[in-house]
């Protein structure tokens, strides 16, 4: 057997690693793996081209609502995203932050995986809300925490995203697990593995919840350490 | 009857749209580089069935090295003034949300209505979602035109700012499922497949169901994709090793596997429209600041998955 297309995930592994620039680490990557694998150029060429053809659909989901959020933005939609929160009594980061996961979870799991995303839920209305309230909650943020706050935004809707869709059957994932374990001489019900990922599930919006909460307390610890620590730095250092 | 064809020309019109818009502006810092890019990507979504498919891959070898030798920069942009913006806020107040819900409303009641309704013929059934995105998003845009009174072309202008600041991290996601797919033309999923084969003997029952948990979350991290992790992986170590040797329900088996891979998907910056897209939409300064948001849940819940895996399956 030709080991030598394992040199492509070395060239992916050593690219990350180093930081040089993604794009071009994953076009070096493919050119190492074709070519190990004894590809002639041409064929290379065309392998790489068609691949790109089937998996068009990729940046569609990703590019189709930017112009409409773009407009919304021109026209204030973060700071009226911001203003309606700063509106709702009690909101924290984590509760904001875990009642979205709940609604992404859930309506994942029945299949509307396009209700949420990155473009067009968190840019323009989850992250600015809960950057508004760790605002409201410590007042001077940071701009580390500041991006901690988006930063878990993003990874709020990742998660909600992934543990809630796998649950629902007519899922892609599901259909590509019953088809292989079918070809490899497996009969499964596809409603079975869709039931078994329900534990997991629970436990994702579990785990990331308790995250959550605990993000409020590093935010109210920060808040108490500023204002203890702060007329300490205004007396002269000691000799 | 609407197909995917029709979506990928009008993305690729689009791309047409924001390269021409890019070429026309005489202060963008990196007008040619940029304009070539997106008029390459625009080609390949509207005329990519009839070209050549070695020709398709120059062009794509050709939008990687510009974007990835810094082609890819931020024209000038034209703020609303701050006033006119308060203004327009003013006015619109909590309309400004229509839009942005409807998108996925939309979504949701083409879907539900074109789904039920298998009489319409409306869609391409097979990429209903997808089609009703599409759909979606064309109303949701005239209905913000509408709103904030402001003309299409401006619409694209919104577009090239929010592409410029994703910048390269565009062309990501699209180029690394086109390295999976060449992985899997060079036979890479074989050999991972028939090392472990050779290599990996586990007698106990953990430690073959801590292997086949461990192999999907790393082999995730190294593809960026659960789903081509989990073939390989399965066929390697998921069958002979836990339906043969230790007699798992393959069902468990595979419905936890593939959580066990998902939870590698938030650690890899090759999962790039989940980890990387985001920073670059958010304008955070650390790269890795989602996968370090999201690495204590992933973690954590591998090591449930391992239990659940455990208990659960036997």
């Amino acid at each position: 057997m030709n080991y030598w297309p394992l040199l492509g995930i070395a060239v992916v592994i050593i690219g990350f690693v180093l930081r040089f620039n993604a794009v071009l680490v994953v076009i070096c990557a493919g050119m190492v793996t074709g070519l190990c694998a004894w590809m002639p150029p041409l064929a290379l060429l065309s392998a790489l081209g068609e691949s790109f053809l089937k998996t068009r659909t990729l940046p569609v989901i990703l590019l189709l609502p930017l112009a409409i959020i773009g407009l919304l933005e021109r026209h204030g939609l973060k700071q009226q995203a911001q203003r309606f929160i700063a509106g709702v009594k009690g909101a924290t980061v984590g509760r904001l932050l875990s009642i979205y996961l709940l609604a992404r979870e859930s309506s994942a799991a029945l299949g509307l995986t396009s209700l949420g995303g990155h473009p067009q839920m968190v840019r323009p209305l989850v992250a600015p809300m809960a950057e508004a309230l760790a605002e409201r909650q410590h007042p001077g943020l940071s701009q580390a925490m500041r991006d901690k706050v988006k930063a878990m935004a993003a990874a709020t809707d990742n998660i909600g995203l992934f543990f809630g869709e796998d649950v629902f059957v007519a899922f892609g994932a599901i259909v590509l697990m019953h088809t292989f374990l079918r070809e490899s001489g497996i009969e499964t019900n596809p409603m079975h593995i869709a039931l078994w990922g329900i534990p997991t599930a629970i436990a994702a919006f579990l785990i990331h919840a308790v995250r959550l909460r605990r993000l409020d307390h590093v935010l109210a610890a920060e808040q108490a350490k500023l204002s203890q620590t702060t007329p300490e730095h205004s007396e002269p250092p000691a000799c | 009857m609407l197909t995917l064809t029709h979506l990928y020309w009008l993305v690729g019109a689009i791309m047409a749209l924001v390269a021409l818009l890019t070429l026309l502006d005489k202060a963008h810092p990196r007008r040619f580089r940029s304009g070539l890019f997106w008029l390459s990507y625009a080609a390949i979504f509207i005329a990519g069935d009839f070209m050549p498919t070695a020709l398709v891959g120059a062009l794509v070898i050709g939008m990687a090295l510009l974007a990835g030798l810094g082609g890819l920069a931020a024209g000038p942009y034209q703020a609303l003034s701050e006033e006119k913006q308060q203004q327009s806020l003013q006015r619109l107040g909590k309309k400004l949300f229509i839009p942005a819900l409807a998108i996925p409303g939309f979504t949701l009641v083409l879907v539900l209505v074109v789904g039920q309704v298998p009489a319409l013929q409306w869609f391409d059934v097979k990429n209903l979602t997808l089609l009703s995105l599409g759909v979606a998003c064309i109303l949701a845009f005239a209905i913000a035109c509408y709103l904030t009174r402001e003309s299409p072309r401006q619409g694209g202008l919104e577009a090239k700012r929010l592409l410029e600041a994703i910048g390269w991290a565009f062309l990501l996601p699209h180029l690394l499922a086109t390295l999976g797919l060449l992985f899997n033309q060079a036979g890479v999923g074989q050999i991972i497949a028939s090392l472990s084969n050779d290599y990996l003997q586990l007698d106990s029952r953990l430690a073959a169901v801590t292997a086949y948990a461990l192999a999907m979350a790393g082999f995730t991290v190294i593809m960026g994709n659960a789903f081509a992790a989990f073939p390989v992986i399965t066929a390697g170590l998921g069958i002979p090793l836990l339906v043969m040797q230790h007699q798992a329900n393959p069902a468990v088996m595979a419905a936890i596997g593939m959580f066990c891979g998902y939870c590698g998907t938030l650690l890899t910056p090759m999962a790039a429209n989940f980890n990387i897209v985001p920073v670059a939409l958010l304008g955070l300064k650390d790269q890795h600041a989602v996968i370090k948001a999201q690495a204590p849940t992933a973690l954590l819940l591998l090591l449930v998955n391992i239990v659940l895996l455990d208990q659960l399956a036997f």
